[in-house]
């Protein structure tokens, strides 16, 4: 169980989770960054090259 | 084989690819986070077979990519298909100087010339960044007073990249275009992208549903891929009166929305295709 960086909320990570996948809380609706197995932070903010 | 993986964030594309990569046999996968490295320009520092490039930043994804293939690394892309894809100028001079048909489009320098060209042109007109994705930042010109508003926003708010002035004829789409994914020499699937709104990027909330690939779409989707480099693109097409006009092509596609709605497995084509070039 990881804890939401920006509302402290327990965020429970899925088995294959993989280090630098984008998630929502379901609390806060925030875009977590998982760094780890039981860790997050705060998803980047989008940069002006961003995209395909 | 050691498959390198170059990444940043980890999107829905990133996450069905690596699953792809994992499910296949004697692949050794190298997850490379641009975030986190830096290279040594003089010397390889990787014992790695093929790059595959999943960044998000267009910036990193050319240098990093330049990096690996100066040291012999084939990288899907290759580094002269993300320069041309990642501008929109050098993309359209690609398709002009292939005879692939795109549609009208003027350069500028400055905001009086610019104005010029748009009134040569006629309204409505599109006026786009030369690199940018996800329609940002792209406008649709109505009027000359729209064009003379957008133009002083540009010339007094706008990075360096905004004092080149693409401008683009506006074409009507009625409700939706073409993404089709070219793999090599194949269209391998399409989808038309709907939008009561000019702009029809999924990212900004188009819906997807299947586009049958008839011979001409798929021929000339190849045709904008190889005068982009070829490899793994995405082409945007528009429907005209006058048969499909070429309006874009991507080098690190998006896919996530296209593989239930076409009912084929995007990954897994692209993985074929890494693999092929990193046995070559």
């Amino acid at each position: 169980m990881a804890e939401c960086p920006v509302c402290g909320a327990e965020v429970s990570l899925e088995g294959d989770a993989e280090v630098g996948e984008i998630i929502a809380c379901d609390d806060c609706g925030s875009e977590l960054e998982v760094t780890g197995k039981d860790s997050l932070q705060e998803a980047p903010q989008e940069e002006e090259d961003w995209g395909e | 084989m050691k498959v390198g993986f170059l990444h940043s964030i980890i999107r829905k594309e990133e996450k069905l690819l690596l699953e792809e990569f994992r499910n296949r046999e004697g692949i050794e996968l190298i997850k490379i986070d641009d975030r986190q490295q830096f290279f040594d320009l003089h010397k390889n520092d990787f014992d790695i077979d093929v790059i595959i490039e999943r960044c998000v930043n267009h910036s990193r994804a050319l240098h990093s990519m330049k990096i690996f293939s100066d040291h012999g690394i084939p990288t899907i892309n290759n580094p002269e298909v993300a320069e041309t894809c990642g501008s929109k100028f050098l993309t359209t001079q690609a398709l002009i100087k292939a005879g692939v048909k795109t549609p009208r489009c003027f350069l500028a320098y400055t905001p009086e010339s610019a104005l010029e060209a748009m009134e040569h042109l006629g309204y409505p007109c599109v006026i786009k960044p030369t690199t940018g994705s996800w329609g940002r930042l792209i406008s649709k010109v109505n009027d000359r007073d729209a064009a003379e508003a957008i133009l002083e926003h540009k010339q007094i708010l706008g990075s360096y990249h905004h004092s080149i002035f693409y401008i683009q004829e506006y074409l009507e789409k009625k409700g939706r275009d073409i993404r089709s994914f070219v793999v090599g020499n194949d269209c391998i699937a399409a989808i038309y992208r709907h939008s009561e709104h000019w702009i029809t990027n999924t990212a900004r909330g188009a819906t997807a549903s299947n586009c049958p690939v008839t011979q001409e779409l798929h021929d000339i989707s190849v045709q904008a891929a190889m005068a982009c480099g070829g490899g793994v693109v995405a082409v945007d097409v528009f429907e005209t009166d006058e048969g499909y006009s070429i309006n874009e092509v991507n080098y690190t596609m998006e896919f996530r929305n296209s593989i239930d709605v076409t009912g084929v497995n995007i990954p897994e084509k692209i993985v074929d295709f890494v693999l092929k070039e990193g046995r070559q």
